[in-house]
């Protein structure tokens, strides 16, 4: 069962090539036949394995298929080779399967799309280097799911190149990742040479012989995989690229830019759990990096007024969250987080989806209003996901997730009170935004009215992913409520348990509370705001300061204002500047140069026979003289 | 003998393509491909029969080789050789051959036969380059590619051909006067301390030099090859020379002059001269990073589509130098299938700005916009290339220039970093094509027909091959591999210079007064 | 037979010789000019006699005869290329003809 492994990322390559080469030529009809059937395939392969599993796992809980030898030169020798353990076979059943959801989604919602073998085409190119870069065994090739991966969420951004604005966020989505991804390969330099492999398990044996905890090599290389993790994973201070991605077709938002791609950088820490443990303060400072962009983007949330940017910011500060697991050695929490976030933010693009194509394109929340009767079951299964999102007590999925990693912020030896007071700040300010989207999209007056309701490919989708969003959290509760630890006990096949430090106080069930607390704060502001008091919220916007705050935290702290004058202008005023190539005018000094000497020289040939024969009784006496007196 | 029928094959087809375009334009098209088709496949059985015969005997020098005497009293040689380096740089160069000839199908309607006769005989040249071991018979080979490749820009090239020509002539004739002074002196100073007048590439290997005269002489071949290259600062001939040429002219000049360059670094300056190219290395390696930058930069800050494709070749071979300048395994293995995978994806790049311009008649992105909405095939090959070019996993450039860096960390921490950050900026060059040229509105209401048969003809082996290489390389490498040992076993550092003062007054008895005090 | 002393032989042709280089620089007229080349080719000849006769070698003669001959040579070109020189120009002065200046 195991060795059908290579069909996982086989099947949507093999679409992608149908499509790619006969796209053109294929009917509406079988283009989705390809592209929903080639990932339904490979859902299909992954819930057998994953099936295989838990009944009759491999020894040692993992499994390694070798397809070929990719390159053998001086003891580097990466293969191309699929690793099965917990953790990727989880993963890669939360990619093939929400992406199936979301590809059958697509399949109605880019009907009337020109360019619908070519989504599809791309789509699956996706779920392929996705899925390589769950599976593959050594680093190289993970980066080159890595790579393909951030290929495909630039041609999906920019889908639509019509528009030039699309294929400016596209352009930058790629750029500012492949900054991360820059520091990530000096990462692969520096564990190759010191290390001597980069097949990812031999790496991190080699690492626990060779280096000490904290020593310099483990941070640096820590570090630098960091970099391109944060860069993936639209953490601080790579993050601009996120929220200008959402120019792509909703879909392509759900699958690549909230449920998968995203969430690339939390799979490669947790890979590389080992070197992180080796390396204490790069570790840490994933936690922090988490703890504050889950702070910011949080305040960011709050004034967007685009829905798919509320939710682009929004699946930024979650992402935080997972960071902030991983930071604290919670490392199947991080996992739990991500597979619920997963489950109700696709569900949130989609239905955002669902509200867009209903409404003429409208984007701006401030001109709907009212759509719970109108859209009745997209109202629901949107409330489900975002309760979930806000993190609803008891019942639904993100509750469970969310609790759980703020508990060990604070329980986890590595963890600390200030990062568990930003966790649960982080769920006022989610609960707030979630419900100001919920409150001013679905109630009050109509503003636009609805003109296309959806069809049954496209509400399928949401209602299943809405059964998950919920049910999904009942997979691990913790002690006072069933303690089911199911999901925890499988992700240790693969990653280590968290080491507990002094609680000093503080029980579970207390920071559980705390956590609804904040829940319910939020919610209530929201109500207040924008149900009971509308002009309240105007109000906070109208002095100077709350303008200015306002204006700020739209803009995103102004970091893309930052970036702009000190990296992007410069490198543009240089290239222009230096078009011509300064270094040519050495050679065209030259050239003048010699064609200056000719010039002068020029004008002695004067053509006059008299002169000539002057010269030559001229040169012949100076030389006469030179003779006889020198 | 093989070796010898590959170049009289193209010499005489170079001619006969000459006498027939007084016919008809077509014989000369047919004899030129039908001349390199069989050159091609002869070097593939080569390759394949080889494939086999360097796992069994890797100690074997040569794969193939001819050796005549041409001119006894001066010790010149008419020497051919081929080992994996040469192999695989004949392989691409007929490919390539192969293409430019398929793509001036259409393009060239002037001098057709005058045009395949200068195109054989480039292709003659390189080859005589890729082949010659006896340094007389490089040096004429390495002159008998200019000339032909002058004619071909300032014939059939564009706008300001002469200037582009004239300055290409120029540069390289200049620097290749340097390296037939350097190869004088090797030839002198061979004879002083053997007494036997030798051009011959492994006479010369063992010639000691004093450590002043190596660098000088070493500096010779270097600045020459580096010209080629082209290295930082010598590059500047390039962009013009590539954006004026015809299409063939530029898929040749990137593709197979190019790599000329760094072929004689690989084979004679660090080989011949090991200890002055170990002292000389930080300053190569420096530059090579400098032009990996710069290039970037610039081809970032160009609107001619054609001239930014030519940029991104500075950047490219300077990851090439970089590597062979590293000198360790991965670097020289990283930098040959850099070299091999820049050689198509370059080509490639240029034949469909070539395309493009055949059809539109210009080359400015600005008023090329919005073509993927008419034509969505070239576009999405062009696309293919270009991210060929910015290094995508999967695909033969990434391959090349991690291998490249892997080892040139190993040598340098620093440059690799900057390397690094030079392949982050090539992103920034590659997104503009597609932006600009590519995407957008089709403001200018383009109508253009799509890639045909021939231009398909032409790309979907490239990109398999590209693919190939970016997935499977290992053939290649395995290839190269006997050959690099050879190279390596070549420039280990001299005994003499490395013993100490008493055993070398022993063991040369005073026979090299020159090392002495030094 | 009283010999001419050298001195005064070779002053007279060092005389001929600058009168003859003065005509040929001042003078503008190709005929001018011919026949200024002429008196600078016999100063030549007188020179080579004067030193034949010093040491009483017959050389400088026969070289006088050769010098004889190329001038007989030069002048037919000479005289041919001035009536192309007239037939072009319409005119004698060789300034006219400086069509070659660089």
């Amino acid at each position: 069962m195991f060795h059908l492994v290579w069909l996982i990322p086989a099947f949507p390559i093999a679409s992608f090539l149908v499509l790619a080469i006969f796209g053109t030529r294929l009917s509406k009809k079988a283009v989705p036949l390809f592209g929903v059937g080639s990932i339904a395939l490979s859902a299909v392969v992954s819930i057998l394995i994953m099936f295989r599993f838990l009944t009759s796992p491999p020894p040692g809980n993992h499994y390694t298929q070798i397809l070929w030898t990719w390159v053998d030169v001086g003891g580097f020798k990466p293969q191309i080779a699929f690793y099965l353990d917990a953790l990727s076979v989880l993963m890669t059943l939360v990619v093939t399967c929400v992406g199936f959801l979301i590809h059958l989604y697509s399949a109605e919602f880019m009907q009337e799309d020109e360019g619908y073998s070519r989504f599809f085409a791309y789509m699956n190119l996706f779920v392929a280097s996705m899925c390589t870069l769950l599976l593959g065994n050594n680093l190289l090739l993970l980066f080159l799911g890595w790579e393909g991966v951030g290929l495909c969420s630039y041609l999906l951004i920019g889908f639509w190149y019509r528009d030039p604005a699309n294929g400016l966020a596209a352009r930058k989505a790629f750029i500012v990742t492949r900054v991360g991804d820059t520091a990530m390969t000096m990462g692969l330099f520096l564990l190759f040479d010191k290390l001597g492999t980069l097949q990812i398990q031999d790496l991190m044996h080699q690492a626990l012989l060779h280096w000490a905890v904290g020593s310099p090599y483990a941070v640096a290389a820590a570090l630098l995989l960091l970099g391109g993790a944060v860069g993936k994973s639209a953490q601080l201070p790579l993050q601009t690229w996120l929220p200008d991605a959402m120019a792509g077709p909703t879909p392509t938002s759900a699958l690549i830019h909230a449920a998968t791609m995203v969430t690339a950088g939390v799979y490669l820490i947790a890979r590389t759990h080992i070197l992180f443990s080796l390396a204490p303060s790069a570790q840490f400072a994933v936690a922090v990096v988490g703890a504050a962009t889950l702070i910011l983007a949080g305040f960011s949330a709050l004034t967007q007024p685009d829905i798919k940017r509320i939710l682009a910011y929004s699946t930024i500060s979650q992402i935080g969250y997972m960071f902030l697991a991983l930071g604290v050695g919670a490392w199947s929490a991080a996992l739990f987080h991500f597979m619920t976030h997963a489950f109700f933010k696709a569900l949130l693009f989609l239905g955002a989806g669902v509200i867009i194509e209903s409404l003429h394109h409208e984007h701006n929340i401030f001109k709907m209003g009212g759509l719970r009767k109108e859209l009745p079951l997209a109202f629901w299964t949107f409330l489900a996901a975002g309760c979930s999102l806000a993190g609803l007590p008891l019942i639904t999925a993100g509750f469970y997730s969310k609790g759980l990693i703020i508990w060990d912020t604070w329980s986890s030896a590595q963890g600390s009170h200030v990062l568990w007071f930003a966790a649960v700040i982080g769920v006022l300010l989610t609960s707030l935004y979630t419900f100001r989207l919920i409150f001013v999209v679905f109630f009050g007056e109509v503003k636009t009215p609805v003109h296309k309701r959806p069809g049954l490919r496209m509400m399928v989708p949401c209602v299943i992913l809405a059964v998950l969003s919920v049910v999904g959290g009942f997979l691990d509760t913790p002690p006072f409520l069933g303690g089911v630890h199911s999901f925890t006990d499988f992700m240790h096949l693969a990653l280590p348990v968290m080491t507990e430090g002094p609680a000093g106080g503080m029980t579970e069930i207390l920071s559980e509370s705390f956590v609804t607390l904040a829940f319910l704060v939020g919610l209530y502001l929201a109500y207040f705001f924008y149900v009971q008091k509308r002009e309240y919220a105007e109000k906070l916007t109208a002095p100077a300061i709350g303008k200015a705050l306002h204006q700020f935290w739209l803009s995103d702290w102004g970091m893309d204002w930052l970036y702009e004058r000190v990296f992007v202008r410069p490198i543009i005023w240089i290239a222009r500047v230096d078009k011509q190539d300064f270094v040519d005018n050495i050679y065209s000094g030259m050239a003048l140069l010699t064609e200056f000497c000719y010039r002068g020289v020029r004008k002695t040939e004067t053509g006059r026979i008299r002169w000539y024969a002057a010269g030559i009784a001229a040169g012949s006496i100076i030389f006469v003289a030179i003779v006889l007196f020198l | 003998m093989i070796l010898v029928w590959l170049i009289v094959i193209l010499l005489v087809a170079g001619v006969l393509a000459g006498f027939a375009g007084r016919v008809n334009t077509l014989w000369p098209r047919v004899i030129s491909l039908v001349a390199v088709s069989i050159d091609f496949v002869l070097s593939l059985i080569l390759w394949s029969e080889n494939s086999s015969r360097v796992q069994l005997f890797p100690q074997r020098k040569w794969i193939e080789q001819v050796d005549w005497t041409w001119i006894p009293r001066f010790g010149i040689h008419f020497h051919l050789a081929m080992d994996g380096l040469s192999l695989l740089l004949i392989v691409l160069t007929f490919l390539l051959g192969i293409m430019s000839v398929l793509i001036s199908w259409k393009e060239i309607q002037k001098g057709v036969g005058f045009f395949h006769f200068n195109l054989m005989w480039i292709l003659a040249g390189i080859l005589g380059v890729f082949l010659a071991v006896d340094l007389f018979l490089f040096y004429f080979a390495w002159e008998l590619m200019l000339v032909p490749m002058y004619f071909l820009i300032a014939i059939w090239g564009h706008e300001r051909r002469i200037y582009a020509a004239v300055k290409f002539f120029l540069f390289t004739q200049l620097s290749g006067l340097l390296m037939l002074i350097a190869i004088l002196t090797l030839y002198f100073t061979h004879h002083r301390e053997t007494g036997v007048y030798s051009f011959e590439y492994k006479d010369l290997l063992g010639t000691v030099l004093t450590p002043h005269t190596a660098m000088l002489v070493m500096l010779g071949f270097f600045v020459a090859f580096a010209v080629k290259l082209p290295m930082f600062p010598f590059h500047t001939w390039l962009p013009d020379a590539h954006t004026e040429a015809p299409t063939a002219g530029s898929v040749i000049l990137a593709g197979l002059l190019l790599k000329t360059g760094a072929y004689g670094m690989l084979r004679f300056v660090v080989p011949l001269f090991p200890d002055a190219a170990h002292a000389f290395a930080p300053v190569a390696m420096t530059l090579a990073v400098i032009g990996i930058v710069y290039g970037a930069v610039l081809a970032f800050g160009q609107t001619d589509l054609k001239r930014l494709v030519a940029y991104t070749s500075v950047s490219h071979l300077g990851f090439v130098l970089l590597g062979i300048f590293a000198w360790n395994e991965l670097a020289l293995q990283g930098a040959l299938i850099g070299m091999i995978a820049h050689g198509i994806s370059t080509g490639a790049l240029f034949m469909l700005v070539g395309g493009l311009q055949e059809r539109t008649h210009t080359r400015e992105m600005d008023r090329l916009k919005g073509l993927w909405a008419t034509v969505p095939v070239m576009s999405g090959t062009m696309l293919f290339f270009a991210l060929a070019s910015i290094g995508l996993p999967g695909l033969g450039d990434f391959v090349g220039e991690f291998l490249t860096l892997l080892g040139t960390y190993r040598v340098s921490i620093g440059l690799t970093l900057v390397a690094a950050i030079g392949i982050l900026i090539s992103t920034l060059y590659a997104l503009k094509v597609i932006q600009r040229a590519l995407h957008g509105p089709n403001t200018h209401e383009w109508s253009i027909p799509d890639l045909g048969a021939r231009e398909l003809l032409i790309m979907i082996p490239m990109m398999l091959i590209l693919l190939w290489l970016g997935l499977y390389p290992q053939p290649v490498l395995r290839t190269f591999e006997p050959a690099m040992h050879k190279l390596q076993e070549y420039a280990k550092p001299h005994p003499v210079l490395t013993l100490n003062p008493s055993v070398r007054a022993l063991s040369y008895n005073g026979r090299l007064p020159e090392i002495k005090g030094k | 037979m009283a010999s001419v002393p050298m001195h005064q032989g070779l002053l007279l042709a060092g005389i001929l010789f600058a009168l003859g280089l003065t005509g040929l620089l001042v003078r503008r007229n190709v005929v001018f000019i011919l026949m200024s080349l002429e008196i600078m080719l016999n100063a030549a000849g007188l020179a080579f006699v004067v030193a034949g006769s010093r040491w009483g070698q017959p050389d400088g003669q026969i070289v006088f005869i050769f010098i004889l001959t190329m001038a007989a040579a030069e002048v037919s070109v000479g005289l041919a290329l001035v009536l192309q020189i007239y037939r072009r120009f319409k005119t004698l002065d060789v300034d006219a003809a400086s069509e070659m200046r660089g």
